[in-house]
């Protein structure tokens, strides 16, 4: 049965106004299909619909008797395994809210997001998250009870208010007839219009946001989304993203629960690669960087591989970039070439995409940031169907999508299926959907300057919509894209994205705005540098020995000229150019507050806390001192100083067309 | 006591006649398990260990420290039945132990992690821990080469209890990677998880923090804590790092070329005069 079947089923059924009502629905049709499937023990471990349904009642009736009420926030942290997915969709049950918290978020920050939405209740993966959450719980008056699934370590707290998951879920099985009816009752009167879920935005400025998703959003999101892509009950997923990521929530629930497909969840974080392999997804899902890194990863080792498998790979991977995407897109390609690529496809393209877990990838996307144009053909040259799609939280993903066919690096794609957009005059991109969010919570305000009375919100991206193809294309945040001094236009990230374009390059922050020209700081890639390091006998003790290393410094002033001379070819951004450029002495870190929990850069926050580097890239010294502080692991705090050396990287002289155009 | 990783293994209490006591944050330890007499070590003319006696109950963590050529490993090398002793006697379980072959004293529930890493290095993490399952299987060696009857029986349950200790220590990741290509800090774990894997009722760890970074240790120190409190298991440890011991361990035996100098709780040891005079030195 097929997407559309599902559809055409859904539309004819009432009732489906719900993540627990698709659950029901899953469970008495295909009950005995997988849907979940978890790696414990060395195994995979399965779980079928009808099994689910019965593990989620389980948890929902022991959720009534602990004593949560309709309305009520439930927060749920830890990473993706199955019991929380089931917590989400047991909170749903009977009424609640579930509220998805990031995992690696230190107490302070659990703290604000707990007191903003009031949870009364926390459902924990562990040990570790618990005790972020006791530590907390004075300051929160409204919090309750504390579930957590693993025992481990747990048994000397104390148990007041302490609960085991697999004990919650006995009692509600033991209370099966007093609860049933209640929950019967409260699974029932739920609405397309009652909150499914909510999700805070990782903010690149200020408090996070709490964003309310209705059923409505989630699933009218998930159907168009899953019909667009033909997504069927017999695709599977592997479920590895943060489970507060809205992305995650659409697809290992919305889409999951909509299509009825398997969710496989890693055995832990580091054996994900391994999983990704022994599982083979067919729709997968992740941001630039994982392509990047894996690409890092096989280039590596294919620099130590013997000469003639180095010689098969780059041939073959040569003609793959030549002829594979058009391939892959259907497109006119010549009777050898095709011999030629099906060659390479036992020898070369198999087995990379077998070690890449990507052998029966249908539908691939990539979103949240740029992608490298070579890193994207990369993947689409050994017949992987990796597509971009532009979102955010308060879309419920979807915004715009690449229709099969239509693929390009530099494009986001046309509009999702319900989706209307509009350019404002200052270039910044509205839409209107049905997966558009229903207000941030406790945030009138901002729901107002966000979201208009006709349902436009604003994406705070600037962009524009190509002519010829009806693509859109994403220059940068629309408040990030400034003027500099002289009134030629500022767009940072399109700089910063040709700089992170280069393997040696994990982060760049481009500075520039007011100014009379651009500077940069640069993070290099320990990964890829440290392996030129070793291959060229470089030795080195830290991040920070590595970054100052000459030959390193001259390394990165080839590529920040190389893209000087790429900007310069831009009419409109040619003044973006970088002048002036320094390696930092420590990596960006989501700890220290310098990039969001999904790796954006804080740009404001990085330069006031580098504002004594930011003021050296500008007065001309040759090098600068400077001590900063960083937060460990476990939390403490420490120092590192460093003196780093400020390098002039070469400028084009800006075309006097775009002089002219002023 | 919880059971560990097996319910018919869980051992329960076979301590007789003395009590337990009750540690400063409020755990209950039992009686005595295992206790040395009077026990001198001599390798020819030279001492190694003197007249030493001292008890380790059953749950507690028991260190013993002293500083270089102590006769710290001797002491854990009669333990573990390595070596015998020269005068006195070691009482296991309520009884003295006659003489025995290191791998009787395994058989009886002593399992132990080497100072120098002694693990099997081209062997994959999965097949070392594997390994110390071996005192838990009787399969003929017919059996075990066509793979049939009651070697696979046997290997499929002993795997259970190995994959339930890689979990615990959480090492999925480098199940299949052989331990040659491990980096020291978790060559140090798998030596743990196959030390685990006998389900001992005490655990001996000869320096587990040796050489590690801060962060190694930590993780080191939460897995013998859990170690300890998840499944009741006696440990006995050697360590030199001080902040270690002291925070890890019930109660700590200082010895000093050879002889015992201090018995008791991790701030009655700290407190003793011989033992900062060891520490620190003092003209002899």
């Amino acid at each position: 049965m097929g997407g559309i079947d599902l559809a055409h089923l859904a539309e004819g059924v009432e009732g489906l106004r719900s993540v627990p009502a698709l659950l029901h629905r899953n469970a008495t049709e295909f009950g005995n299909a997988p849907a979940y499937r978890e790696k414990e023990y060395g195994i995979w471990q399965s779980w079928t619909w009808a099994e689910t349904e019965k593990e989620i009642e389980a948890l929902a009736l022991g959720l009534l008797n602990l004593g949560v009420n309709e309305g009520d926030y439930v927060a749920i942290i830890g990473r993706n395994r199955p019991t929380l997915y089931w917590s989400m969709v047991a909170a749903q049950s009977v009424g609640a809210i579930p509220v998805p918290l990031y995992q690696d978020a230190v107490a302070e920050e659990m703290e604000y997001v707990l007191g903003h939405c009031g949870a009364r209740f926390a459902i924990v993966a562990d040990q570790e998250q618990a005790d972020k959450v006791i530590e907390v719980q004075d300051d929160l008056h409204q919090f309750e009870h504390l579930i957590y699934v693993d025992p481990r370590g747990m048994r000397k707290y104390e148990h007041s208010h302490l609960h085991e998951y697999s004990h919650v879920q006995d009692q509600g099985r033991a209370a099966r007839d007093e609860y049933l009816p209640e929950l019967k009752r409260r699974r029932d009167k739920l609405t397309y219009d009652d909150t499914c879920v909510m999700l805070y935005t990782s903010g690149t400025t200020g408090k996070p946001k709490g964003v309310v998703l209705s059923n409505r959003n989630i699933i009218e999101a998930a159907k168009s989304s899953s019909e667009f892509d033909h997504l069927r009950r017999s695709d599977s997923v592997l479920a590895y993203l943060p489970m507060a990521w809205v992305g995650d929530f659409i697809f290992s629930i919305g889409q999951a629960y909509w299509c009825g497909f398997c969710v496989n969840c890693p055995e832990a974080p580091q054996t994900m690669y391994e999983n990704l392999h022994e599982i083979g997804p067919t729709y997968f899902f992740a941001p630039p960087r994982y392509f990047e890194e894996r690409i890092t990863a096989i280039t590596i080792r294919m620099e130590d591989a013997g000469r003639v498998k180095k010689w098969l790979y780059d041939t073959f991977m040569a003609h793959a970039r030549k002829v594979g995407p058009r391939i892959l897109d259907g497109k006119p390609v010549g009777f050898m070439d095709r011999l030629k690529y099906a060659l390479g496809q036992v020898l070369v393209y198999g087995p990379v995409r077998n070690r890449a877990g990507m052998t029966k990838v249908r539908v691939a996307y990539t979103a949240g940031e740029a992608i490298g144009p070579e890193i994207f053909d990369f993947w689409r040259s050994l017949g992987i169907n990796l597509k971009q799609l532009y979102g955010q939280t308060e879309a419920s993903v979807f915004i715009t999508v690449q229709p099969d066919g239509e693929v390009r690096s530099d494009t986001v794609g046309v509009p999702a299926p319900g989706v209307e957009i509009r350019i404002a005059e200052n270039g910044e991109v509205f839409y209107r959907s049905p997966g558009a969010f229903v207000e941030y919570y406790k945030n009138p305000e901002s729901t107002r300057d966000t979201k208009d009375a006709e349902g436009w919100v604003a994406t705070g991206d600037a962009g524009f919509i190509e002519e010829d193809t009806g693509h859109l294309r994403i220059i940068d945040r629309a408040k990030d894209v400034g003027q500099m001094a002289d009134g030629s236009l500022f767009a940072p990230k399109y700089v910063e994205n040709k700089l992170k374009f280069f393997p040696n390059i994990l982060e760049a922050v481009v500075f520039g705005a007011g100014k009379d020209r651009c500077t940069a700081f640069i993070n290099i890639d320990l990964t890829a540098v440290g392996n030129w390091a070793e291959r060229n006998n470089i030795a080195y003790a830290s991040y920070q020995e590595l970054a100052g290393h000459p030959q390193v410094l001259e390394t990165v002033q080839k590529h920040v000229e190389e893209v000087n001379e790429s900007v310069a070819q831009d009419d409109m951004l040619s003044g973006c150019q970088v002048h002036r450029f320094l390696i930092l002495h420590k990596e960006l870190d989501a700890d220290d507050g310098e990039l969001t929990r999904t790796r954006k850069v804080r740009r404001k926050i990085i330069g006031e806390k580098f504002e004594d580097l930011v003021t050296a890239l500008y007065d001309g010294s040759e090098s600068v001192y400077t001590e900063t502080e960083v937060t460990y692991e476990d939390g403490r705090k420490g120092k590192i100083k460093a003196t780093l050396e400020i390098r002039d990287a070469k400028v084009w002289p800006v075309k006097p067309k775009a002089m002219a155009a002023e | 006591m919880p059971g560990y990783f097996h319910q018919e293994e869980a051992g329960g209490s076979r301590v007789k006649d003395t009590e337990g006591y009750v540690t400063a944050d409020g755990r209950q330890i039992g009686g005595v398990l295992m206790e040395m007499k009077n026990i001198t070590l001599k390798f020819g003319g030279v001492t190694a260990i003197s007249d030493i006696s001292f008890d380790v109950h059953e749950g507690e963590i028991r260190a013993i420290i002293g500083p270089n050529g102590a006769g710290k490993s001797s002491m854990l090398n009669i333990i573990s039945g390595f070596y015998t002793p020269t005068i006195g006697e070691v009482w296991y379980k309520g009884a003295k132990r006659p003489q025995m072959k290191p791998y009787e004293v395994a058989r009886m529930g002593v399992a132990r992690t080497f100072q120098n890493i002694a693990l099997f290095e081209g062997m994959t993490v999965l097949d070392n821990v594997m390994t110390g399952r071996l005192t838990h299987m009787n399969a003929s060696i017919a059996s075990q080469a066509l793979w049939w009857g009651r070697a696979r029986n046997e290997e499929m349950e002993n795997r259970e209890i190995v994959e339930k200790v890689i979990d615990f220590l959480e090492i999925q990741a480098i199940r299949k990677t052989p331990v040659g290509r491990l980096p020291y800090g978790l060559k140090k774990r798998v030596e743990l998880a196959r030390a685990l894997a006998a389900e001992p009722s005490i655990l001996l760890l000869d320096e587990p923090m040796a050489g590690m970074n801060v962060e190694e240790k930590e993780d080191m120190s939460r897995f013998i804590l859990d170690v300890n409190d998840e499944f009741g298991t006696t440990i006995c440890l050697i360590e030199h790092d001080m902040g270690v011991v002291m925070d890890l361990s019930d109660r700590v035996v200082v010895m000093d070329y050879g002889k015992k100098i201090g018995d008791g709780t991790p701030d009655e040891v700290r407190n003793n005069q011989d033992v900062i005079d060891a520490y620190l030195g003092v003209p002899h």
